[in-house]
């Protein structure tokens, strides 16, 4: 920070007419940030990911101001991070971020209609000594309400100039550009000001506006955001003056009065800057974090070294305030008590109230969480939306699958014959249709989730659930994400960053793809339409309880995993349940484009990488004979005269002719796999050739079937609904003549594929997720050792009644 | 009493947090200080979550949370109990 300070200082006072200036837009959740943000930059912004972790940067240059960047911090409550988002932001406001460039300047977004809340956050950024604007947003709703704010005071109140905007109309956004070309002005002019300098030059308490106290100082009164001419106030003032000013709530800092609070806050930051743990600037930052309960084992302090003496005063410094307090209480809760206190008469000063009216948000409210009411609602919100990712997206998937047909039969014409046109269309094209087939269920679920969320309805939902989802260890928030996963679980994973807490969101990650999806549908119509003739109920018993298999599955590991790998305290449920607001439709489209967009960068390289590996294993070895009829006749790639035979049997079974594709796929790597691995998979009652659909439908579940059909010798377009196919299950036989699919080995096949992670996308997205390969490797082994388990069951099991 | 004794509709005034709650700081750090005033406007259909007012916004929180925060009861009279 003392580096970045100076270097900025310096580099200023060169040439700040080139240099382009970043400003970060911070504020609450629900204060409209995002909206002002795409008011600011008009909708033109760059999405990238923070290094190393899975929050999102938006970053765009200001309408009208080139030389001015804004980013969008993600939404926080406070300085004291509890979720990766909040960590990010504290960490950026402070200059934590490694290689990050350090920001010019701050523009605090508060909710007008939530002031004294939204408050909290504002004062404590405008401490940080950076140039500082606060944005009074959703102006409309407190004059709605009949209710007014003075800015002008506020602004004097709290030493930083104040903006008044309508986010979702844009009213007052040209007056916040200006302001924020102002104070970019004002830092520039005061770049060769010495008051950047780091404490040791200066030394602390030398300032005329230091108060006596060298402790969470009001620093800001002499900064350069004074664009409100506050600063001459501010400096005339010293001592018990100014502490009697501060008692009115005059200053910054005016929270804190209080003897004993402020004896420990100085003795902290009189800690941090003795150990020169940080630069002056966020001094008093750090110093309430290091007074935060359970500071010294703090994920979220980690990366500043505490020194062994450091360590010991500040762990004396805890217990003697437990201490005086009978452990009731600590000096970092006192200081929140503190700062509301002085909050509570600013806007008690600042803001006239007219009478209170029961608002259209509580009328909403008495319905949307009603006991019988807010259930039906939720279930018909719950139920859009499952439809439309189901049965919307399948015109649109169909679609794209015309698309990439279209695009190899022009590959397909282009080219000659030969390995280049096989790779193209086999491997790069059909491994691009695997992404962009995601495409519809992602945009529409994501188009819905901004909406939900923009509205206020998704808090809702979470309240509504929790109790549910409590019972699995997870949070409220984890309950949409599992549903949509019974369409995907692709999109449903990426919907998982709603969740705060870092081990529900890994939790409801590794559960999620238990969930049938509608990719495991056409193996379930395969097994049932070939094996359960017949009785309708039956079959529909049957489809039921592979998906409620899936599903108690699922809630049962996630309790399990919350109670070992992820254990750690309960949940919290602290979340606010903001007032219903109309959706900015702009808003929403561009949420639900960003997030597609990053998936088709991002995970779908993954996904086309792994499509190559996969055609390349069951295109080579070649071989060397087009055509040949006769499968025992082939002449590569035997694994054992024991193959030889089985197979030579295989195919008398079967009726058809064996067609040189289907030859191709047995004598290839991956056939050869099938094989290899028929020793393992037959206690399941899968033959080498189920082991081949196995191994070929990681690419996507629904493969299976198309593998089989090749595998089968079945030709043109075989589907799960062409007879072909089932008789060819129906016929299929073991060596010895039993047959291969009983019912019973239809069942433990099913079983399997509910419990498998058989999908390249679902790691390919899970390891964008979370990172990390360490997670996608995790859950591909949990699932597959869990359907390898589950059909040993079914298949022993059930041999053991005599049903095999 | 603790705050998840409250029925809805029911004032309260936070006296005390329980420092050795997990959320005791992030409850505070929503306005819920000692001497803030507090009404319990709703409870989430299967009982759980319970929605208050507090400072004039809404903030829903477990039972289990709710059980670290210590009020005095304010009846409509306004009278402490």
């Amino acid at each position: 920070m003392t580096h970045h300070a100076s270097a900025s200082t310096a580099s200023a006072g060169k040439s700040h007419t080139k240099r382009t200036r970043l400003i970060g837009l911070v504020g609450n959740p629900n204060s409209g940030k995002t909206t002002l943000f795409n008011r600011l930059t008009g909708l033109r912004h760059k999405v990238a990911n923070y290094p190393g972790v899975t929050v999102e940067r938006r970053e765009g240059r200001m309408q009208g101001h080139d030389a001015i960047r804004i980013v969008d911090l993600p939404g926080c409550y406070s300085l004291t991070p509890r979720s990766p988002d909040e960590l990010i932001a504290r960490d950026v406001l402070m200059g934590w971020v490694d290689g990050a460039e350090p920001l010019d300047g701050v523009v605090v977004v508060v909710d007008a209609s939530n002031l004294e809340r939204n408050l909290f956050l504002a004062s404590q950024v405008a401490e940080l000594n950076l140039p500082t604007l606060i944005v009074c947003n959703m102006m409309d709703v407190v004059s709605g309400r009949g209710d007014a704010i003075d800015l002008e005071l506020l602004s004097e109140r709290l030493g930083a100039p104040v903006v008044g905007t309508v986010g979702s109309t844009g009213v007052g956004v040209d007056a916040l550009r200006s302001a924020i070309d102002r104070m970019v002005d004002s830092t520039d002019r005061s770049g060769d000001e010495a008051d950047w300098q780091p404490s040791e030059s200066k030394g602390i308490g030398s300032l005329s506006w230091q108060p006596p106290h060298p402790t969470l100082s009001p620093k800001k009164g002499a900064g350069k955001a004074k664009a409100d001419g506050g600063e001459g106030k501010e400096a005339a003032g010293g001592g018990a003056e100014n502490r009697d000013k501060a008692s009115k709530g005059a200053r910054p800092a005016a929270w804190h009065q209080d003897e004993r609070l402020r004896r420990t806050t100085s003795e902290v930051a009189q800690l941090v800057r003795d150990h020169r743990l940080i630069g002056p600037a966020a001094t008093d930052a750090l110093s309430l974090l290091l007074l935060s309960p359970g500071a010294l084992n703090r994920e979220d302090v980690a990366h500043i070294h505490l020194p062994e003496a450091c360590r010991k005063t500040l762990a004396a410094i805890h217990e003697r305030v437990h201490a005086e307090t009978d452990g009731r209480a600590s000096a970092f809760m006192h200081a929140i008590q503190a700062r509301y206190a002085w909050l509570s008469r600013v806007v008690d000063e600042v803001q006239t109230r007219a009478p209170e009216k029961v608002t259209i948000s509580d009328k909403i409210d008495r319905v949307a969480t009603h006991k019988v009411w807010g259930m039906a609602v939720f279930a018909a919100m719950m139920g859009l939306i499952f439809l439309s990712i189901f049965s919307w997206a399948e015109p649109l998937m169909d679609g794209i699958e015309t698309v990439m047909g279209l695009m190899a039969d022009g590959v397909y014409a282009l080219l000659g014959a030969g390995m280049l046109r096989d790779l193209l269309i086999d491997g790069v094209i059909a491994g691009m249709g695997n992404v962009v087939v995601f495409f519809p269920q992602i945009c529409i679920l994501f188009l819905f989730l901004a909406l939900l969320e923009d509205s206020g309805y998704m808090a809702r939902a979470a309240f509504v659930m929790d109790r549910v989802m409590a019972g699995a260890g997870l949070h409220g928030r984890s309950f949409i994400p599992l549903l949509s996963s019974y369409a995907c679980a692709v999109p449903a994973i990426m919907a998982t960053r709603t969740i705060e807490n870092r081990r529900d969101r890994l939790t409801t990650i590794l559960v999620a793809p238990l969930m049938s999806c509608s990719a495991r549908l056409p193996i379930y119509i395969l097994m049932i339409s070939a094996l359960f003739p017949g009785n309708p109920w039956l079959r529909a018993g049957i489809m039921f309880a592979m998906y409620a298999l899936g599903t108690v599955t699922a809630l049962l590991m996630a309790r399990l995993f919350k109670r070992t790998i992820l254990k750690g305290p309960a949940p919290s449920f602290i979340m606010e349940l903001p007032p219903y607001r109309m959706p900015q439709i702009g808003t929403a489209l561009r949420h639900m484009w960003d997030r597609s967009k990053l998936f088709l960068t991002e995970a779908g390289t993954i996904i086309v990488a792994i499509s190559v590996v996969l055609w390349a294993l069951a295109y080579f070895p070649r071989m060397e004979t087009n055509g040949v009829a006769n499968g025992a006749g082939s002449p590569v790639g035997r694994v054992s005269p024991a193959a030889d035979e089985e197979d030579a049997a295989g195919v008398a079974a079967i009726p058809s002719p064996v067609t040189a594709p289907g030859e191709q796929l047995r004598q290839s790597y991956m056939g050869r796999f099938g094989r290899f691995i028929e020793p393992l998979i037959e206690p399941l009652g899968f033959d080498w050739k189920i082991g081949i659909g196995l191994t070929a439908s990681f690419a996507a579940r629904e493969v299976f079937v198309a593998t089989m059909a090749v595998v089968y010798g079945v030709e043109d377009d075989a589907d799960v609904e062409s007879s072909p196919l089932r008789e060819q299950i129906r016929n299929a036989a073991w060596p010895d003549g039993r047959k291969v699919y009983t019912p019973l080995v239809g069942i433990s096949l099913m079983v399997f594929y509910v419990l498998a992670c058989q999908c390249m996308s679902t790691l390919a997205i899970v390891r964008r997720e979370t990172a990390s390969w360490r997670w996608p490797i995790f859950m591909f082994a949990y699932m597959t050792a869990l359907a390898y388990a589950g059909s040993f069951v079914v298949y022993q099991g059930g041999r053991l009644f005599g049903w095999g | 009493m603790t705050l998840d004794q409250l029925t809805i509709g029911q004032e309260g005034r936070v006296e005390q947090l329980d420092a050795s709650c997990g959320s005791a700081a992030r409850l505070m750090e929503m306005g819920l200080v000692p001497g803030t005033a507090v009404r319990v406007v709703r409870v989430a259909p299967l009982g759980d979550p319970i929605d208050i007012l507090v400072r004039g916004y809404h903030l829903s929180l477990r039972r289990s949370e709710a059980r670290g925060v210590t009020v005095g009861r304010v009846d409509t009279a306004g009278a402490a109990t």
